[in-house]
């Protein structure tokens, strides 16, 4: 008894080191900052990519730990696991697609760099965190973050319009969540996930005060994961930000959204499922069908890419109206995985088309790019493709797995809505190969990618990702299923704390 | 028999299409392109040659786990239906390779050559596919290399048609997709494991409405690719737009898939439905012979004109087929092979006089037969072919399709002959005006009659045109079996019909005798009953 208390003590550091490691990165950057030129800050970046290396081994060692840390703040499973290593290597792919372009664009460096690991610590926090206040600190961490990256062209009126716009929804529906919070604990009397649960499994659901809770708590996270109609935000927000900034509000922040948005509805408040999916089968089929009908209107590339980002938050949220089905959240976690590597790709060539201080980010400024630069036109419709749910590539079988798991909850109209959806999506993807293929004229030069190595190689990677994703699936569909298994499998690890 | 031909057949043209990236030297591309297209059709005639014509079952099979989870495996064969269909997709590839190489595709031919080798990899792919999932991913996979070959270099109003093919064919595929994924999740409830193997599938227990339902899913897909009226309206577009290889492998090969997918899955998974949705599918199959060839008859471009002769004939494809008996279902798996051989045919012929003039107008030609005289007699050959004229292959499949019709609804057999008229019209109409006639312009006077490159592509499609039209035992023989088996099937889900119907009917007699006894009980008994 006296040597597992020991033991489980020695351990208990164990979860949070990698959010340290990134701490202490960022500050690096911060104190090293200012010996910097703006134009030369690539360095910044490189100690950002070293720390996020030191992060990720460190987070190999927090697989199969399953137990609790700081009295039950931060929980050590697979499922904190999976995610933060999604958020690293996200991360990591857009530190280095953002090397030539930070440098390039004369921001500042030191800044920049820091935000973005501080932005991300906040993230690995909310999937990590096993306590609402928790998960609340990760997502102002991220979050506050986030809204000055969005707004780090500081000259540029659309970054300023954008970031406004992103904070202050972003602080009311904050305030949203930390009302449903403060709700959900008067309700069930903690702020403990597995408490919550235990709680709720007990019966006592249909407290009021517990509805209205989770009511205002479904806001909070729907306008994180840009759900309709708490989406507004998303158009501007991503057209303004620096674009590495919006690939990383595209992935980063929609995948720690999501971390945290699952773990407390499709686990916490699991019992009482049958409140809220209801409500989640409607936003969910609204989101799909708001955000393909607006994307294939847009004709700026970052605007049609954040209404698919909606969009793809509204197939998301078909695993999580399939709650009480075991299979969905593995599904999720294998299609943000797959969504993940497929938008960044995405961005790092709307990035490499870019030219200093001209932002090229018309659709129609793809037109011809096939002809001048066949390798980089081939990873866009590849990346365009795996969008529109293209086999065998991994947005396809992301969708497969999300389908059938939601098939198996019988949600069979909302996976026909979604098909039907996925139908719509394909003509704005296809508009962008159709531009870089088909269409005549439009001479498109760019900086050639190879003096741009960090671009190239996150293109790179993202291409391979997409396609190993989907072309091989197993491993990646396993370990999804069993990391959210981890976080089902709660009472085992409650014991173990209540042994403590 | 085993081995690794299937697996060969599809990804030698995959391994092809990405060795021709890396040349650069115009003609090494093409010829290595046609090489690479060579290997599938020699090991596909090896499958003919190989083919054991007494099984019903699947030949050459591989089997390979892929996804374990959901119960995805690798899973190929080929049988009496699927083989003359890959056969026809390896010869007609290597022939629009070839022909394509003699300036008919001048644009960055490196990038056609790697489309067109993916795009077979898709087809043969689709046809060996005997797992769901493996299917629907080759399905999903020969759509690309098609739409981008109309986006790239197509004609006219090549952007319209591409979006057109594109949101059509992806919206029947995704409800498909849905239709799979519930298919398999039915045969889980039963079974206890995921599959989307084929013969897994047969077996699953559906309620009506869940099997008219997944029949839709299924039947909606393949409707619009085949196309049937009223799904059709994206063919005369794609057709027309799309490059002249573009076209012969969308008529002589991709619309197959709709009809194959029909035979192959639609129709096994669900006999009950198919039989009962019968009168539905030969009605519009029937709308599309009429409605095909007369607005064939009015086209002036005569592109055109070929693209819906081709909704006229999938028409009496799909009558075939749902005569859901021997001859109507060996006719239309012949009538589909005749149908790649001759409108392959016509749109390379078609082809040929846009290179020498850039028109598809008929107004345009006139008289071409005293200038081009080899072109001439090989249209005709093909025409002739395409109206179904005794000795030539087209006769065989119509011939058989309005048999199996007449056994089984004469109604519609008739309307069909009708279509068989107006065929032979519009088809005689536009030969008139483009060949016979004063030489009406004057710069068609100096247009050069066939290469030898053009009468290479086109003479072996004329042999087979004879040949089939002869010699229909060898092709008929291998199919039968499998054939039979898919009837096995139906019949039993007929048997099934009646028995139920039998015995709705026998309770309501019998509640009928009850009422009338009853009746009969409370009236007083009549002098004169």
């Amino acid at each position: 008894m006296n040597q597992f208390t020991l033991s489980a003590v020695h351990f208990a550091w164990l979860p949070i080191l990698p959010l340290i490691a990134m701490a202490l990165g960022a500050m690096t950057v911060m104190l090293v900052g200012p010996q910097v030129d703006d134009d030369d800050s690539a360095g910044l970046g490189v100690i950002a990519l070293l720390t996020l290396l030191i992060a990720f081994v460190l987070t190999l060692f927090t697989f199969s730990q399953n137990h609790l840390a700081f009295g039950g703040a931060l929980v050590a499973d697979d499922y904190a696991a999976f995610f933060d290593l999604l958020i690293i290597i996200a991360t990591a792919v857009i530190v280095a697609m953002s090397l030539d372009y930070v440098s390039d664009e004369g921001l500042a460096g030191a800044e920049y760099y820091a935000l973005i690991l501080f932005s991300a610590l906040g993230m690995m926090l909310m999937a990590a965190a096993d306590d609402l206040i928790i998960i609340f600190l990760g997502l102002e961490t991220m979050s506050l973050a986030i809204y000055a990256l969005a707004g780090f062209m500081r000259r540029d009126p659309k970054s300023n319009e954008g970031a406004i716009k992103y904070f202050i929804l972003g602080a009311f529906s904050t305030g949203f969540l930390l009302y449903g919070i403060a709700l959900v604990y008067g309700a069930t009397g903690t702020i403990k996930l597995e408490p919550i649960r235990a709680a709720l499994a007990a019966g006592n659901a249909s407290n009021p005060l517990l509805l209205l809770g989770l009511g205002l708590m479904l806001i909070g996270f729907g306008f994180k994961v840009a759900a309709v109609p708490f989406h507004m935000w998303t158009p501007d927000a991503y057209q303004g930000a620096p674009t590495p900034v919006t690939a990383f509000m595209a992935v980063g922040v929609k995948i720690a959204a999501f971390a945290g948005f699952m773990r407390v509805f499709m686990v916490s408040l699991g019992p009482v499922s049958a409140e809220w999916s209801g409500v989640l089968w409607v936003i969910a089929a609204i989101t799909m069908t708001i955000g393909n009908l607006t994307a294939l209107v847009q004709d700026n590339i970052k605007r049609m890419l954040a209404y698919s980002a909606i969009a793809n938050a509204g197939y998301l949220m078909l695993g999580m109206a399939a709650a009480p089905a075991r299979a969905a959240g593995g599904a999720m976690l294998y299609y943000l995985l797959g969504y993940a590597f497929t938008n960044l790709g995405a961005f790092a060539v709307v990035i490499a088309l870019a030219r200093r201080s001209e932002t090229r980010d018309r659709i129609s400024d793809f037109r011809g790019l096939a002809r001048t630069h066949p390798g980089l036109a081939a990873a866009m419709a590849l990346f365009m493709l795996s969008l529109a749910g293209v086999p065998p590539l991994a947005g396809f079988v992301g969708k497969f797995y999300l389908f059938s798991a939601a098939l198996g909850a019988g949600l069979v109209w909302l996976v026909v809505i979604a098909a039907l959806n996925s139908a719509i999506s394909v003509y704005y993807y296809t508009r962008v190969i159709v531009e870089m293929y088909a269409r005549e004229g439009g001479e498109v030069t760019i900086e050639p990618l190879g003096a741009r190595p960090a671009l190239l190689i996150s293109i790179v990677v993202a291409v391979a990702g997409t396609i190993l994703i989907g072309l091989y699936p197993q491993p990646y569909m396993s370990s999804a299923a069993a990391a959210y298994a981890s976080a089902v499998r709660r009472p085992a690890i409650a014991a173990t704390a209540a042994l403590r | 028999m085993g081995g690794w031909y299937l697996t060969g057949l599809i990804f030698v043209p995959t391994l092809g299409a990405f060795g021709v990236l890396a040349l650069s030297d115009e003609v090494a591309i093409w010829r290595s392109a046609f090489i690479y297209s060579l290997i599938p059709l020699v090991i596909s005639l090896h499958l003919f040659a190989a083919f054991d014509p007494h099984q019903a079952g699947y030949q050459f099979v591989e089997q390979y786990a892929w996804i374990p989870q959901f119960g995805i495996s690798y899973h190929v064969g080929v049988d009496g239906i699927s083989l003359f269909l890959v056969i026809l997709t390896t010869l007609l590839v290597s022939l629009s390779l070839l022909y394509s190489g003699g300036g008919d595709i001048t644009k960055r031919p490196r990038e056609f050559c790697f489309m067109m080798l993916v795009l077979e990899t898709g087809l043969l792919g689709a046809l060996l596919a005997v797992d769901l999932f493996l299917f629907y991913v080759f399905w999903e996979v020969m759509l690309v290399p098609m739409y981008l070959m109309i986006g790239i270099w197509g004609h006219g109003r090549k952007i319209y048609a591409t979006f057109k093919f594109v949101i059509f064919t992806m919206l029947g595929s995704l409800l498909m997709l849905v239709a799979i994924l519930y298919l398999a999740g039915a045969a889980r409830a039963q079974t206890g494991h995921l599959s989307f193997d084929l013969p897994d599938l047969y077996g699953v227990a559906l309620t009506h409405a869940q099997a008219c339902w997944l029949f839709a899913g299924f039947a909606i897909a393949f409707a619009i690719k085949v196309p049937m009226w009223p799904v059709h309206t994206w063919l005369p577009d794609a057709h027309t737009e799309a490059p002249t290889a573009g076209s012969v492998m969308l008529a002589g090969v991709m619309l197959k898939m709709g009809t194959y997918g029909f035979v192959r899955f639609a129709i096994p998974l669900f006999p009950e439905i198919a039989i009962q949705a019968t009168p539905i599918f030969m009605t519009l199959a029937v709308i599309g012979i009429i409605y095909g060839a007369l607005v064939a008859m009015v086209q002036p471009n005569l592109k055109r004109l070929v693209a819906y002769s081709s909704v006229s004939h999938l028409g009496f494809v799909m009558l075939g087929i749902f005569a859901l008996n021997t001859q109507g279902l060996d006719g239309a798996i012949y009538q589909m092979l005749n149908h790649g051989v001759s409108t392959g045919a016509l749109f390379l012929l078609v082809g040929m006089l846009y290179v020498r003039r850039h028109t598809f107008e008929i107004a345009e030609y006139g008289g071409l037969a005293k200038i081009m005289p080899m072109y001439a007699a090989f249209f005709m050959i093909v025409m002739l072919s395409s109206i179904g004229l005794p000795g030539l292959n087209g006769f065989v499949g119509e011939f058989l399709i309005l048999l199996g019709t007449f056994l089984h609804a004469p109604i519609f057999a008739w309307f069909a002959v009708a279509g068989i008229v107006l065929g032979a019209l519009y088809m005689m109409w536009a030969y008139e005006r483009v060949m016979w006639g004063p030489v009406t312009k004057a710069v068609n006077q100096t247009l050069k009659d066939l290469s030898r490159r053009e009468i290479a592509v086109m003479v072996p499609l004329v042999a087979l045109m004879i040949l089939m039209g002869l010699f229909p035992r060898p092709l008929l023989s291998r199919m039968e079996p499998s054939v039979n088996a898919l009837l096995v099937r139906v019949q039993a889900a007929q048997a099934r019909l009646d028995a139920a119907h039998a015995h709705h009917d026998a309770a309501r007699h019998a509640g009928h005798a009850r009422a009338l006894a009853a009746l009969g009980a409370s009236l007083p008994p009549m002098a004169d009953q």
